[in-house]
């Protein structure tokens, strides 16, 4: 069985900051694997461990910095990794879901995965689309934001829970082949070992251009044309001063409502 | 072409709030464009619903009598047979779990661009939506190229349309392909309930990832028995483990309402936001000044929580 896990890197703002154009300047950002693919290379690597011959392949979209959050997930488990990127790639001020869907459809294709992982959402820009966009491409069947799976690879089929608002999950079977959106908590993710890290550098990591995939990008459908710090609407009042007179300001604030007296 | 279709939802029998903003994020884009807007009303008992969402700037109402609950491949096919016999510029759904659930697929199969997340939408030359980047730290706006899009909304954004409409309803036949459907809802499943129900209480304690370790939570447990207070949580707290799920405020969480609602190293992100907008007196306690949480909160420091609770804690002791 072969799983294939898409996988990307995410941006943090510092908590000062400012913005350069269309982005926030590269001095106050940060580079992590997403959190939410975080948990899908973890359940990639569980099944993995549960099943004998089981290859695990991330895919990525990212530019050549990426290859340090890629290589976190080669550090927890998977076997090897594609990354697509071009100059075309790095020029956008925006990659769409489909432009992303085309791409890792193309890895898909030459992968030929029973099962793909995606997460639910980037942190950053959280569009949370290109998992289903992915099937999509495909053909694939899907089920979005999953919290629990278990798979009966002999039947073909993956019965997941899907976490919908409120506290409610629905039960779903879904066909395989399919692309699963993976939602944060449904796994203990791994912190790598010394010895995963070090396995980690000489894992294969292949590095392709969307033409090299047969991909031809054509014109982006969105472009990114202005980014500001919201306007804030809040009222917020903040005390001042040391830890100890805003907590007292705070505490004297609250006792006067009647909270903890 | 300057219609717009607006695809409403609703889960286990209950038409859902999101469907009612729909209709006014729905006749915003209408008046834009100058077309009529539709909704689209799919599986479950589409009359009632059709009936409830009879409301003001609503031309005509669709519904697909098939199905009794929402299965995306079920929606994709009704959504794309809806495209083909409305031919709308626009489509819009709605950003929730369900939507995020065929948004992307009905995209790909339409060929049309995909903005999630919307919380405004603006028609000048062409769409130029307002979303969130960066965790909800900035705003951008993305302009869309060509003709049509399909965009999904914040639930919370557009107030629910009001008003009794006059709209026309369109029993809509759509022959689903069986075949197509591969995958199949068994059931639901509701989060156990614990032995304390957080949206009862009227003090909440809210802890966040800022807290770094398990072994910190005693820290936020000792300011909530000194101050008489419940603790309560975000996501990622639940999500490691470090307490029962039934203390998770938020989106997939509880909703809450106390008169006093204290959020410490909590970023404030939009699904931790659903659940506690609500709170009569909402209090932040962030280090970063950026978080979004300021945006909603009456109150603030910022600081270090691991300064300011254990001062706190002290004060009511
Ligand atoms: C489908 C879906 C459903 C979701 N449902 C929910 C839900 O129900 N509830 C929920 O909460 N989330 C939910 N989320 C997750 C949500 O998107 C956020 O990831 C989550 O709310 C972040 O939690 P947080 O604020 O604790 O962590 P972070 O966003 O990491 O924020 C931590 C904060 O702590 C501050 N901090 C760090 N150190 C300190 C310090 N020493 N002193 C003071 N402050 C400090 C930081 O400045 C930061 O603002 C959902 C996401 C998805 C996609």
């Amino acid at each position: 069985m072969k799983i294939l896990v898409t996988v990307t890197e995410v941006a943090e703002a510092d908590d000062e900051f400012e913005i350069d154009g269309l982005s926030i300047d590269e001095r106050y950002l940060t580079y992590d694997l997403n959190e939410w693919d975080n948990y899908a290379v973890e359940e990639a690597v569980q099944i993995g461990e549960e099943h004998d011959d089981v290859e695990v392949v991330t895919a990525t979209v990212g530019p050549e910095r990426a290859e340090e959050t890629i290589r976190q997930a080669l550090a927890k488990g998977a076997d090897r990794a594609v990354r697509v990127w071009d100059d075309q790639l790095a020029d956008a001020t925006m990659i769409d879901a489909a432009t992303k869907a085309r791409l890792l459809a193309a890895v898909a294709e030459e992968e030929d995965p029973d099962l793909v992982l995606a997460g639910v959402q980037s942190n950053d820009v959280a569009f949370g689309a290109t998992g289903v966009a992915l099937a999509a491409e495909l053909g694939f069947e899907w089920a979005a934001v999953v919290n629990q799976l278990d798979l009966d690879a002999d039947a073909g089929v993956a019965s997941v829970h899907r976490e919908l608002e409120g506290g409610v999950e629905e039960l779903t079977d879904v066909e395989l082949p399919a692309v699963l959106t993976i939602q944060t908590g449904i796994n203990e993710p791994r912190y790598a070992s010394l010895r995963g890290i070090r396995q980690a550098q000489s894992k294969p990591l292949d590095v392709h251009a969307p033409a090299d995939l047969g991909v031809d990008l054509g014109e982006s459908t969105l472009s990114l044309t202005s980014l500001e710090e919201p306007e804030t609407e809040s009222n917020v009042t903040l005390f001042e001063g040391s830890a100890e007179e805003t907590a007292s300001e705070l505490a004297e604030f609250l006792k006067e409502r009647g909270v903890g007296v | 072409m300057s219609d717009v279709l607006a695809v409403t939802e609703h889960r286990r029998g209950e038409l859902r709030d999101v469907s009612h903003e729909l209709i006014t994020a729905g006749r915003q884009l209408a008046d834009a464009t100058g077309g009529d807007l539709h909704l689209a009303v799919i599986s479950g008992n589409v009359e009632e619903y059709a009936e409830k969402l009879d409301r003001r700037g609503v031309t005509e109402i669709h519904t697909v009598d098939y199905g009794e609950e929402f299965n995306h491949d079920v929606y994709v096919q009704a959504i794309e047979a809806l495209y083909d016999a409305i031919g709308p510029q626009y489509v819009i759904a709605p950003n929730t779990v369900n939507g995020l659930d065929y948004a992307p697929a009905v995209a790909q199969r339409l060929d049309l661009p995909l903005v999630t997340d919307a919380v405004d939408m603006t028609v000048d030359d062409g769409l130029s939506v307002t979303r969130e980047f960066y965790a909800g730290k900035t705003e951008g706006d993305v302009d869309v190229a060509g003709e049509g899009a399909l965009v999904t909304i914040r639930p919370g954004e557009w107030p629910g349309a009001e008003g009794v409409g006059d709209a026309v309803v369109d029993a809509f036949d759509v022959e689903v392909d069986e075949g197509a459907v591969r995958s199949t809802v068994t059931g639901y499943q509701e989060v156990g309930a614990g032995d304390v129900d957080i949206s009862e209480a009227e003090v909440l304690v809210s802890v966040g990832r800022g807290i770094e370790e398990e072994e910190n939570i005693a820290l936020i447990e000792e300011l909530a028995d000194a101050m008489g207070a419940t603790v309560s949580s975000s996501r990622p707290i639940v999500d490691n483990g470090w307490l029962p799920q039934d203390r998770q405020v938020g989106q997939s969480g509880k909703k809450v309402t106390p008169d006093v609602y204290i959020a410490i190293g909590i970023s404030g992100a939009v699904q931790h936001v659903a659940g506690m907008k609500g709170s009569d007196t909402i209090i932040a306690i962030n280090n970063d000044p950026s978080a979004p949480i300021f945006d909603i909160a009456d109150y603030g420091i910022v600081d270090d929580l691991f300064d300011v609770v254990p001062a706190l804690t002290e004060e009511f002791e």
